[in-house]
């Protein structure tokens, strides 16, 4: 249990106004056909014996019937949000769950409590919500509403009931040994379409998140050497008489141009190093559910060889295989349902990304 | 405005060319020859065809003319050559001698020094200057043969000797501080602009690898396609088009390069009115003590310690005949010593009126020409601006279309 020996605030609170929240991200459906409206913010560090974490305030508000309330304010750490993730994607192994922030950065030098990494992870988590929110069966999920309603005390008993950390490994390692088995040799043609996208797209990604953090390193370097450029000319402009004004006038032009750069790269770190990220993350994630469908695929061939073997057993077989033919059309359907609307998101989130991107930059030269 | 040789002839340094030969020691060595061009104006306005006079010169050959030019007209601030070496330099750029791009502003530079003392007014009516022009073979002989280097001054080569000026011309002082400050500010902004240019060279460039990745991404996807393929493109433009506007900078920079060695001419003319002021001092100060030798001689008094005094005491005092002998020579040397120091209040006096004139010229000069730079410069960087703009838009459309 969590005793607050000490809390500090991080940042003032986000205004809680629906419409501000709209503003805030474009999302995939209408914001007006919307009913569940959630934020994530006011980051604050608790301090305990054993150890130090962040919570964050998770504000939902919604009209919808099954919610016993219109308004709920809770807190939630990393962990919890780790948790939510695995049931929904033990609840909907073939749909696409949303990107979590990593545990730590590897590369940075970014602190773990660092304000920036918070801010980061904040924005992220808000992101991951929200998405969660507007998926036409995630949106649904028991513990989706759990977790956005429960106190913390009924959160930790409610996670305690679920299976075990044993059982769950014990899954993990029952799956991958199917998945040895291999579920590829069945996968219909449209699978492997997927597939084959996906590693593409997985390497493009990775590339264009490099390049995109490439260019902000070199927007911050050119930078740091115009912000010394303007002084000099100041300082000259001392030593004359007659072109001090127009050396005075150059070194005011250059400081302005400083601070178009400084606005320019704060779009690229509000906006597209963000959304990069959130795909790279996105494309490992879609490999992993292409796995699990190959992997339920792969129970259903296995058990329909071993069927072709053991003939004599059929009824006993029968009833399985049944069931199990259902979870893969289920699974298949889900996936390819969720599949095309991945892609129309991550279609809308590039353009609008890189029209960002684009508007930024005029304003840059602009101004 | 006296009529200048610029305007009576046009000059141009029109090309470069890699040369082999032998040098002083006898070593082979590459070097770069510049063809110098003339044409009289005058019969130009008759639409005559003109005959073109030309020969080649070589950079050391117009660094031997302006040491002539320094040490003849000392009191004149004598327009610089481009550099030596290649100095404040970017990675893009090269810092070799021989690199065609350093070749060629170097041809820009000479032409621009030629054009300068061409319509110096005093400088243009030079004969060496003019025979520089014009004579092909032998000029290196006519030039020594004036004997200039006799007149350098080698003091002045000790750039940072100081000597103690016991009445400094203020004037000159300040203008001093002027040319040190003008100098310090200039490098450390062209120091700082070598910085600048390269850090948005790497901004630039790396836009060009979107370009490529948009082009791969584009092959997997369907409706994306198009728009990503053309958004890649205009990437691929964008990344090209910072060398053409690093290369415009580069002028700009070739320009306040020669205010930078400016500088060092106005300070040179400083140097050398503070050694002449030294040296009037001094030649002042001996004629003070002749003087007061020749008194003590005289009346026999010794009013300061000198060790002539104190071996006399010692030895013995000299004779009489001995000691008129001393005083004749003296009484010469106080009237040569006095014709000396009047011819050289008289040269003082010369060189300051000169040297000032010159040096309102050069200011009004240079007041004129960096604004100018600095306007030029603006203008540059809103061509910059404009280009961005439309990269951009045209990006932001494929973007749209995607």
């Amino acid at each position: 249990d969590t005793s607050l020996a000490e809390v500090n605030s991080f940042l003032p609170s986000m205004p809680i106004s629906p419409s501000s929240m709209t503003n805030q991200y474009k999302f995939e459906d209408e914001p007006e056909l919307r009913d569940l409206f959630i934020t994530v913010d006011d980051p604050e560090s608790h301090i305990t014996a054993i150890e130090t974490f962040i919570t964050y305030r998770v504000v939902t508000k919604t009209s919808r019937g099954e919610f016993d309330s219109s308004e709920y304010e809770v807190r939630r750490r990393y962990q919890d949000f780790l948790w939510l993730k695995s049931k929904l994607e033990e609840a909907h192994p073939t749909l696409i769950i949303p990107p979590l922030p990593e545990k730590f950065i590897m590369k940075g030098m970014v602190e773990r409590f660092s304000d920036e990494f918070i801010e980061t992870r904040r924005k992220a988590l808000h992101k991951f919500l929200n998405r969660i929110a507007d998926h036409p069966t995630l949106t649904f999920n028991e513990d989706f509403k759990i977790f956005l309603t429960a106190q913390a005390w009924e959160l930790s008993s409610h996670k305690k009931q679920g299976p075990s950390l044993l059982s769950r490994m014990g899954q993990t390692v029952r799956a991958v040994a199917s998945s040895v088995r291999g579920g590829a040799k069945n996968r219909p043609e449209m699978f492997t379409e997927m597939n084959d996208y996906m590693e593409t797209f997985s390497q493009k990604i990775n590339v264009l998140d490099k390049i995109a953090h490439r260019i902000y390193k070199e927007e911050r370097d050119y930078f740091n050497e115009m912000k010394e450029y303007g002084p000099i000319h100041t300082l000259w402009s001392a030593s004359e008489e007659d072109i001090a004004d127009s050396l005075k006038g150059v070194a005011s032009c250059i400081d302005k141009c400083c601070k178009a750069t400084e606005k320019r790269m704060a779009g690229l770190s509000e906006s597209l190093l963000p959304i990069l990220h959130e795909y790279v993350l996105y494309s490992e994630i879609l490999m992993g559910v292409l796995k699990r469908r190959d992997q339920i695929q792969g129970e259903l061939d296995s058990k329909l060889d071993a069927l072709a073997s053991k003939k004599t057993e059929k009824d006993l077989f029968s009833e399985d295989i049944g069931k199990l033919e259902d979870k893969v059309e289920c699974a298949n359907n889900a996936l390819k349902a969720d599949w095309d609307r991945w892609k129309q998101n991550m279609q809308c989130d590039m353009r609008s990304t890189f029209i960002n991107v684009a508007e930024n930059n005029l304003h840059y030269y602009e101004e | 405005m006296e009529d200048c040789l610029a305007k009576k002839m046009e000059i141009t340094v029109s090309e470069a060319e890699k040369r082999t030969g032998r040098n002083a020691m006898n070593m082979q060595e590459t070097y770069t020859a510049y063809l110098i061009e003339t044409r009289a104006v005058e019969s130009q306005s008759e639409g005559q065809c003109v005959p073109v006079d030309s020969l080649w010169r070589r950079y050391s050959e117009f660094e031997l003319l302006r040491n002539y030019l320094s040490v003849t007209y000392p009191h004149i601030v004598v327009p610089p050559l481009p550099e030596k070496r290649a100095d404040f330099v970017w990675h893009k750029l090269s810092a070799d001698n021989m690199d065609p791009d350093f070749v060629e502003r170097r041809r820009i530079g000479l032409e621009n020094f030629l054009l300068r003392v061409a319509s110096h007014p005093v400088l243009c009516q030079d004969k060496i200057f003019y025979s520089f022009l014009t004579q092909e073979g032998g000029w290196k002989e006519v030039v020594n043969e004036t004997g200039f280097q006799l007149k350098a001054d080698s003091r002045l080569k000790a750039l940072n000797a100081t000597f103690r000026v016991k009445n400094p011309d203020k004037r000159f002082t300040e203008l001093k501080h002027y040319s040190d400050e003008l100098q310090s500010v200039i490098s450390h902004l062209l120091r700082v602009r070598a910085r600048v240019a390269d850090r948005l060279y790497g901004v630039y460039k790396v836009h060009g690898n979107y370009g490529r990745v948009f082009s791969e991404w584009s092959a997997i996807e369907k409706e994306m396609g198009d728009g990503l393929q053309s958004a890649g493109h205009h990437m691929d433009v964008y990344a090209a088009s910072i060398d053409d506007i690093l290369e415009e900078e580069e002028h700009y920079a070739d320009q306040l390069k020669e205010y930078l060695f400016y500088a060092e001419a106005l300070r040179a003319v400083c140097r050398k009115h503070e050694l002449m002021q030294y040296d009037l001092e001094m030649a002042a100060q001996d004629l003070t003590s002749k003087k007061q030798q020749c008194e003590e001689l005289a009346t026999g008094t010794v009013r300061t310690f000198s060790l002539k005094g104190m071996t006399s005491k010692l030895f013995g005092q000299e004779t009489p005949e001995q000691r008129e002998a001393k005083i004749k020579v003296l009484e010469e040397q106080i009237q040569e010593g006095e014709e000396q120091l009047k011819s050289k209040n008289l040269e003082g006096r010369d060189f300051v009126k000169s040297a000032w004139a010159d040096i309102e010229r050069f200011k009004e000069q240079k007041n004129h020409d960096l604004k100018e730079a600095l306007i030029n410069y603006a203008v540059m960087q809103i061509s910059m601006c404009k280009k961005g703009i439309q990269v951009w838009t045209n990006a932001k459309e494929c973007f749209s279309k995607m």
